[in-house]
């Protein structure tokens, strides 16, 4: 896929840093993610990749560098040579345009499922109980699951909160879909289904998601990118076909024969 | 103001009886609720019924009714049926019966939590009841109790403030007798909720170093216990609290 | 001695009507007492939270101090310092105060007994602070604070008679005052603390069943 000329790129890391204690995660990470780009982030566990993930959420803050989301500074910018925080507010506005789906659901579980989906869009986007039941009627349609809109989560299986969780997300229409491990928690008969419904979106809409997954079979059909990180460092960047079929780095050759024994 | 400040340096020897028994009212009366916990504790678990059922009867009992209750119960009608007793065994009894019974619950809780792996592993080796208990599921479940326990320990001395009122002279004595002296509420009571709250501090750290100690000894403590752990006063309020705390990361 | 002499059932059923009418005023202390201390224990809790210093640190040492000394001292205290406030208005409050400071802690591990997740799906929604509070992580917490609630009311109840310190009338009192009347106090004082278990017993039963159904 191209990007429009000019546009700015969706997701831009500039030299970001990110320690936990004294393990340096991210090490002067930089990199850019185009709009409508699929990017699957793989690499062993560790080296960095959720990390990336709940940076872009404000889930975690960076120590060092600049994260741009579709141009404008996200938590940090630079005033006159110096790194200052940005204020919550602002950062809001920004966050608006990225959501996520986590590997553990983590859907509100005093709320049924239909309210699960609409109490974003009714407190942040300040649309009416209507028009965000309707928006949320729709997804749950295109997730399968148009039959449980009354129920309590916790009567759903794991790959039905997990749909769930995924249309809560698109509700709040996000720019930028981050998804961390959506599956590694799901029974392996469920995990095609809720791959499926990520396949639907990824080719029915231009969303940019920015993926991390051991599935590797879904991230060949979907991304048009792929990056392998160790240590926090980009290792190697390609389509999909060739990082697979014919990965020129050493560590990358280890990686995927360790994982998909090839 | 320096007035009262006399007054207080006047009255301080008394003080020192004053805390003698409210200290031997609340030592004394937690020294019987141990022993009435672990009885009462063990009793509620064994597979015997007629052991079984009045355990748990008479921890209902001392539970559900007031502490006031059994206090002026024992007091009154007890020397009726030909138990005379002093005030201060009266107030060790009554507080002992009273604290044993809720202490009996978390005893009880307490070895229930012990993982049953730790009872499977010991049939297997083929251990013998009083044996296991000693060596293997007391001291784990010891170190869950401690801070129940402690919250406990607190409630005990709060409620041996009730003695004053079966005539002994302890601290809650003396702090009305202070007012007395100096006419002055605000001074005297703040005087003596603060010996009650050092009192109190002081348990609680008494109590915090035994659960530090105990988690050591399962090497689940922190190497040295830190000053701020010792010192700590926050109550614990459920088992979650006590699975997270001293746990090395 | 025979039981005819040690016990009089005319009396046991004399005292029964003064114990009742005294129950209502303990009742009334243990409902008034627990709404002040359910929402001053929130209130303490959620200022527990906030991060400057200069409020949590003397806020922990107040609590303490009230959680850990004796509350029939701190009742009189209040009461020889407000001798024109009627003494059940100041039992009320004192109680409400001293269990509100139980309650924080309840409330506060309630709180951080929500999954981190809930908080991190929050944010992922963009979800106001207000409205993470209010829809997701109160609604949780209060869930799991429902029988350390109940079980505290349980327990006030039986402390209520602590405000016979300062001449609150309550059960406790009524049976005092009749044991005082007639020089025999073996058959109030019974009556009343198996009044006492006839009401805590069952409450203490259905707080309980209301744990293990919340677990």
């Amino acid at each position: 896929m191209t990007t429009t000329p000019g546009s700015a790129p969706a997701i831009e890391f500039c030299d970001v840093v990110k320690r936990f204690g004294d393990n340096v995660v991210l090490d002067g990470l930089s990199f850019s993610v185009a709009q409508g780009d699929r990017v699957t982030l793989i690499g062993p566990s560790g080296s960095g990749k959720t990390t990336i993930l709940r940076l872009l959420m404000t889930l975690e803050e960076a120590d060092g560098g600049i994260i741009l989301v579709d141009g404008d500074p996200y938590t940090h910018e630079m005033r006159g040579g110096k790194r200052v925080p940005i204020p919550e507010k602002r950062r809001r506005t920004v966050r608006r345009r990225v959501g996520m789906v986590f590997q553990q659901f983590n859907l509100f579980p005093n709320m049924s499922v239909l309210e699960n989906i609409v109490e974003a869009p009714v407190h942040v986007l300040g649309l009416s109980r209507a028009q965000a039941t309707v928006r949320a009627e729709e997804l749950l349609e295109q997730v399968g699951l148009a039959d449980k809109r009354d129920a309590r989560c916790t009567q759903l299986s794991g790959g039905q909160q997990q749909r769930v969780a995924i249309a809560r997300a698109l509700a709040m229409d996000p720019e930028i879909l981050l998804l961390d491990e959506v599956t590694s928690a799901l029974d392996p008969e469920i995990v095609a289904d809720v791959l499926g419904v990520l396949r639907e979106i990824a080719e029915t809409t231009d969303i940019t998601m920015l993926i991390v997954t051991h599935e590797m079979q879904f991230a060949r059909d979907v991304s048009n990118r792929v990056l392998m990180f160790d240590h926090g460092r980009i290792v190697e960047e390609a389509d999909p076909e060739t990082m697979f079929t014919a990965p020129r780095h050493e560590r990358t050759q280890e990686f995927l024969r360790a994982v998909l024994g090839s | 103001m320096s007035d009262d400040i006399q007054t207080l340096i006047d009255r301080l020897p008394r003080l020192g009886d004053a805390l003698v028994v409210t200290l031997e009212l609340t030592i004394g009366g937690a020294l019987l609720a141990v022993v009435v916990a672990f009885l009462l504790g063990f009793g509620s678990r064994t597979r015997t019924l007629w052991v079984r059922g009045p355990s748990r009867v008479v921890v209902e009992f001392f539970r559900g009714t007031s502490l006031v209750v059994q206090l002026f119960w024992i007091f009154y009608v007890l020397p009726v049926f030909g138990y005379e007793m002093e005030a201060l065994a009266v107030g060790i009894v009554a507080l002992g019966l009273n604290y044993g019974a809720y202490g009996a619950e978390v005893v009880r809780g307490s070895i229930e939590s012990v993982p049953r792996g730790q009872w499977e592993a010991c049939t297997a080796l083929n251990l013998g009841w009083f044996h296991r208990v000693r060596r293997v599921i007391l001291p784990q479940a010891w170190a869950l109790m401690i801070p129940m326990l402690t919250n406990l320990l607190i409630q005990l001395l709060k409620g041996s403030a009730l003695a004053y009122y079966i005539t002994l002279h302890d601290l809650n004595y003396w702090t009305d007798q202070l007012r007395r002296a100096t006419s002055d509420v605000f001074f005297s009571y703040t005087v003596g909720l603060l010996a009650y709250f050092a009192i109190a501090y002081l348990l609680t750290w008494a109590m915090n170093t035994l659960e530090e100690r105990a988690k050591r000894r399962l090497g689940r403590g922190t190497r040295r216990p830190s000053v701020r752990a010792a010192l700590r006063l926050a109550p614990d309020v459920g088992p979650r609290a006590l699975a997270g705390k001293g746990v090395a990361a | 001695m025979s039981p005819e002499t040690v016990w009089r059932w005319d009396r046991a059923w004399e005292v029964l009507p003064h114990l009742l009418e005294g129950l209502r005023i303990t009742v009334l202390a243990t409902v008034v007492g627990m709404a002040v201390a359910s929402v001053l224990g929130l209130v303490i809790a959620l200022a527990m939270r906030t991060p400057s210093r200069w409020l949590t640190v003397p806020l922990r040492i107040v609590t303490d101090f009230v959680r850990m000394t004796p509350l029939p001292v701190q009742l009189v205290f209040v009461w020889l310092l407000l001798p024109t406030v009627p003494s059940l208005v100041i039992g009320c409050t004192v109680l409400g105060v001293h269990y509100a400071t139980y309650m924080s802690e309840v409330y506060r591990a309630g709180i951080e007994a929500v999954p981190r997740g809930q908080w991190e799906a929050a944010t992922a929604l963009d979800l106001p602070r207000s409205r993470t509070w209010l829809g997701v992580v109160l609604p949780q917490a209060v869930r799991k604070t429902l029988p350390g609630l109940g079980n505290y009311a349980i327990s006030m109840f039986k402390e209520t008679p602590f405000l016979f310190v300062i001449s609150v009338v309550e059960m406790f009192t009524e049976a005092q005052k009749f044991g005082a009347n007639t020089f025999s106090y073996i058959e109030p004082l019974t009556m009343v603390g198996l009044l006492f278990l006839l009401v805590s017993y069952p409450t203490s039963l259905l707080v309980r069943r209301m744990e293990t159904r919340l677990a």
